[in-house]
């Protein structure tokens, strides 16, 4: 097991749980670590069982885990759910008129050290004496994000840390932390959402629509919280329907456009990504994935719609799917989506899901000055007259903006001549289908190298795509150590494929089993169609959770593919 | 100078006789007169017979999807708000399949210029009824008679404050582009709902019962008196107002979206210092 820690914060929706977890994970990224935040809630306001855990340690960590070295139980439920995760030597924080049941830990007299009202920076406090965060390091962070409230709150703030930090001390309680911390090196805290949003902005986003749902809102919440200062407009529509044709509407126009959404979202868009395909008009759909079927586990995790938004829409057209597996491939992907998007003229989706989208990460900076973006539109020279639909070998024809220059653009829904005019002229018909699927070819010329990491021709290949990636690296990892020759490929891009680029590792390895978040095998099933390979096994989850190390290490192990390996 | 010409004439898939084609003309006599060249209007359409209608004249178009014509033309509008965006379609299009951008697009006062050929009836599909169908009005689909209140679009655009709410008739086709030209300088959202007979399927609401039932209102209609514009709306059946009903003052929706302040949206360069500093923040 890599060198690093867990801690975990549980309690009720409305007890200031995200507020804690949020100011923890900055100090500790402030303070040198990294980190993997997992994010467990309920789809209610108040009440429930909510959970915020923070993996940290100074190696090259980037998936979740399961097992917990210190519990900070902010009511009593979270200390019976989570005491099954409790690592040897793991210490429990609680208040002292909750029941340890027996765990080691802290009985904090919360009441005595802070009024109801800042129990949780006392909490956060108590926590951050035993993890060796500096007191300043804390009070700097709370104060960032209480300080408007005014000086009394940030004096009680400040009084409640302080008295948490005295007493913490005073019970000679040590915590073994996972080595050292990095150098100082500043690196930004993101979850994969905000990442997106970030590449979006960075890669020429003008335009975004979105109607609200879990996992995918705080996209438009971090752009529209730039939205002025970085000159993009933003809509919440009516409907996703809206939301699509908008989108379409804007970018048509020369605004490049996002839409972000989760599957019942995405549901509602397909006619409107095959608007996209037909009238080859660029746009980026950002599909976060949670569980279904229909509302399914609204805010926890899944990678089950792979399929569908692999067929979604009716008819035939071209399309790519970009599945990124942390925060620095959510803002590079969001970047080539919108490339891909211009450069083909029609629709790219993100596959991302719950536990991406929440899961914070120490991340070095992203470099946006340098970084190019897309123009939309096409400055070189037409023929005249100008047809938008013109024979292209590519299928790519130059597309002028309407209203930018006196040629008339003219775009349908109906199959159309070149000029865009609706036609039931048969072999029109014939050489618009050619045209448009002729882009199949030049999307897979810029399909992302899925990347194997280990040893080519391994005993075992783990499979896998998108938000997995760094748990099954880790699990294949963790075999090595134990003397299993093992690797894993993960896929960033999921469609089109380009198997000259995987099929030589496949066929290498002895065996190949395919690890992924649903119960039916999509991926596989499609490598499978396009290639004829022919999976050796499959790890497969779908309880909502996301894909551990320590998951797939115990499939493995109860499938009989390993033997003994279980965390 | 943009004459009607430059609109151009093509041949159509209308039926002989269809009131389409009086709407079509007195498009292009608003839009000729109104001095806007074809490169700087922008047509959305959905689909239906209506829908084709921006097919048959010179000039930019995005054809979408039954239904959605609302919200393509409102992202184009915010992508670009120097277009002058027409949506063109029908009853069914507009106030059916598209009743809740209807809705939305009337309460956001989005920009657009809306003309609703109205013929009561589907005729694309071959004669099913529409929203704004008369109860018991009697299909092949509604055998028994529509059991349902007609919608009244004009009535709800009033409710809703659309900044501009008219009502023409396709019998009357100089009266109908005076309305458009009106409509076209308007800021905001405006709808004309266009009486337009079905030839084919609508037997009842024929040219003759629509011109026994038509009025142009008084001189003395004050348009921006809403309560009454609102009274004049519900007004339907043995006499039918048409003309200017309504004209509000909210302002215009891309008005009121700070990102617009710079100007259209189209051919920015990405502001990388201040995308820097968002990144910086996050340390």
């Amino acid at each position: 097991m890599r060198d690093s820690r867990q801690i975990l914060i549980g309690g009720e929706a409305g007890q200031g749980l995200v507020t804690v977890g949020q100011l923890l994970s900055k100090c500790l990224v402030r303070a040198g670590w990294r980190i993997v935040v997992t994010q467990g809630y309920q789809s209610r306001v108040r009440g429930g069982h909510n959970s915020w855990a923070i993996r940290f340690g100074s190696g090259e960590i980037a998936a979740p885990v399961e097992p917990v070295d210190l519990l900070v139980a902010l009511d009593q439920e979270s200390v019976e759910r989570h005491r099954g995760e409790l690592a040897p030597g793991a210490l429990l924080i609680a208040d002292e008129s909750l029941d340890p049941l027996g765990l080691p830990g802290l009985r904090v007299p919360f009441a005595k050290l802070a009024s109801a009202k800042h129990a949780n920076v006392a909490a956060l406090g108590v926590a951050g004496t035993l993890l060796g965060l500096a007191e300043e390091l804390l009070a700097g962070a709370v104060e960032e994000l209480f300080g408007k409230k005014g000086t009394d709150t940030t004096a009680e703030n400040r009084r409640a840390l302080a008295e948490a930090y005295r007493w913490t001390l005073s019970t000679n309680t040590s915590f073994q932390l996972p080595g050292q911390p990095l150098a100082a090196a500043p690196r930004i805290m993101v979850n994969g959402n905000e990442s997106l949003a970030l590449g979006a902005l960075s890669g020429g986003l003008r335009f975004l629509s979105f109607y609200p749902m879990t996992p995918s809102t705080s996209i438009a919440l971090t752009v529209i919280e730039h939205a002025t200062a970085m000159g993009v407009v933003t809509e919440q529509a009516e409907d996703e329907i809206a939301v699509v044709n908008m989108a379409i509407g804007a970018s048509f126009a020369g605004a490049p456009a996002m839409v972000v959404t989760s599957g019942g979202g995405f549901a509602l868009m397909a006619e409107g990504l095959s608007l996209a395909a037909m009238t080859e008009t660029p746009l980026v759909v950002v599909l976060g994935q949670r569980p279904g079927p229909a509302t399914g586990l609204p805010t926890r995790t899944g990678q089950e719609d792979l399929e569908f938004a692999l067929h979604a829409g009716h008819g035939e057209f071209a399309r790519a799917l970009l599945a990124p597996g942390s925060p620095e491939d959510c803002f590079a992907i969001a970047r080539k989506a919108f490339f891909l998007a211009e450069l083909f003229q029609g629709p790219v989706l993100v596959l991302t899901d719950q536990f991406l989208a929440d899961s914070y990460r120490a991340v070095e900076p992203f470099e946006v000055r340098e970084l190019p973006a897309v123009r939309a539109g096409f400055a070189g020279e037409v023929t005249v007259p100008y047809r938008r639909y013109a024979a292209a070998e590519d299928g790519v024809s130059p597309r002028l903006l309407p209203g930018q220059t006196r040629h008339l653009v003219i775009a349908d829904s109906d199959e159309h001549t070149e000029d865009g005019h609706l036609t039931e002229d048969l072999e029109v018909r014939n050489r618009m289908v050619a045209k448009r699927l002729a882009k199949l070819e030049g999307l897979r010329w810029e399909v992302i190298q899925p990347r194997l990491d280990g040893p080519a021709g391994a005993e075992l290949l783990l499979v896998c795509w998108g938000s997995s990636g760094a748990a099954v690296a880790e699990a294949a990892a963790e075999l090595r150590e134990r003397g299993t020759t093992a690797a894993a490929l993960h896929f960033t891009q999921v469609w089109p494929l380009d198997p000259g680029q995987f099929l030589g590792a496949l066929r290498a390895a002895k065996r190949v089993v395919f690890v992924e978040g649903n119960a039916t095998g999509q991926f596989e099933r499609l490598i499978r169609r396009e290639t004829g390979f022919e999976a050796g096994g499959n790890v497969r989850r779908f309880d909502g959770l996301p894909i551990t190390p320590g998951y797939i290490l115990r499939a493995l192990a109860a499938a009989g593919i390993t033997q003994g390996v279980s965390r | 100078m943009t004459t009607v010409a430059d609109y151009g004439t093509y041949e159509t898939a209308w039926c002989p006789g269809c009131g389409n084609h009086a709407i079509l003309g007195a498009m292009k006599e608003a839009l000729a007169s109104s001095g806007l060249a074809p490169h700087q209007v922008l047509f959305i359409s959905g689909i239906g017979q209506a829908a084709k209608a921006p097919h048959y004249l010179n000039a930019n178009l995005f054809n979408g999807l039954h239904g959605r014509a609302l919200p393509a033309a409102t992202g184009a509008k915010l992508a670009n708000p120097a277009l002058k965006v027409i949506v063109e379609s029908g009853d069914g299009c507009t106030y059916g399949e598209g009743g809740n951008h209807f809705l939305a697009a009337v309460r956001r006062n989005i920009g657009l210029t809306v003309i609703v050929h109205d013929n009561q009836v589907y005729g694309l599909t071959k004669g099913q009824a529409s929203p704004t169908s008369d109860e018991g009005f009697v299909t092949k689909a509604q055998p028994e008679g529509v059991h349902a209140e007609p919608f009244n679009p004009v009535e709800t655009a009033v409710a809703l404050k659309a900044n501009f709410v008219a009502r023409g008739f396709s019998g009357m086709p100089e009266h109908l582009t005076g309305l458009i030209r009106q409509a076209l300088a308007a800021p905001g959202f405006a709808l004309i709902d266009v009486l337009q007979p079905c030839v084919s399927f609508n037997k009842v609401n024929t040219f003759a019962w629509y011109r026994q039932r038509v009025r142009e209102l008084p001189a003395g209609h004050d348009p921006t008196d809403w309560a009454g514009a609102l009274a004049v709306a519900v007004r339907w059946g043995e006499e039918i107002p048409i003309g200017v009903i309504y004209r509000g003052s909210r302002p215009a929706f891309e008005e009121r979206v700070p990102a617009l302040a710079a100007g259209p949206l189209i051919g920015r360069e990405v502001d990388r210092e201040r995308l820097a500093a968002i990144v910086d923040h996050l340390k």
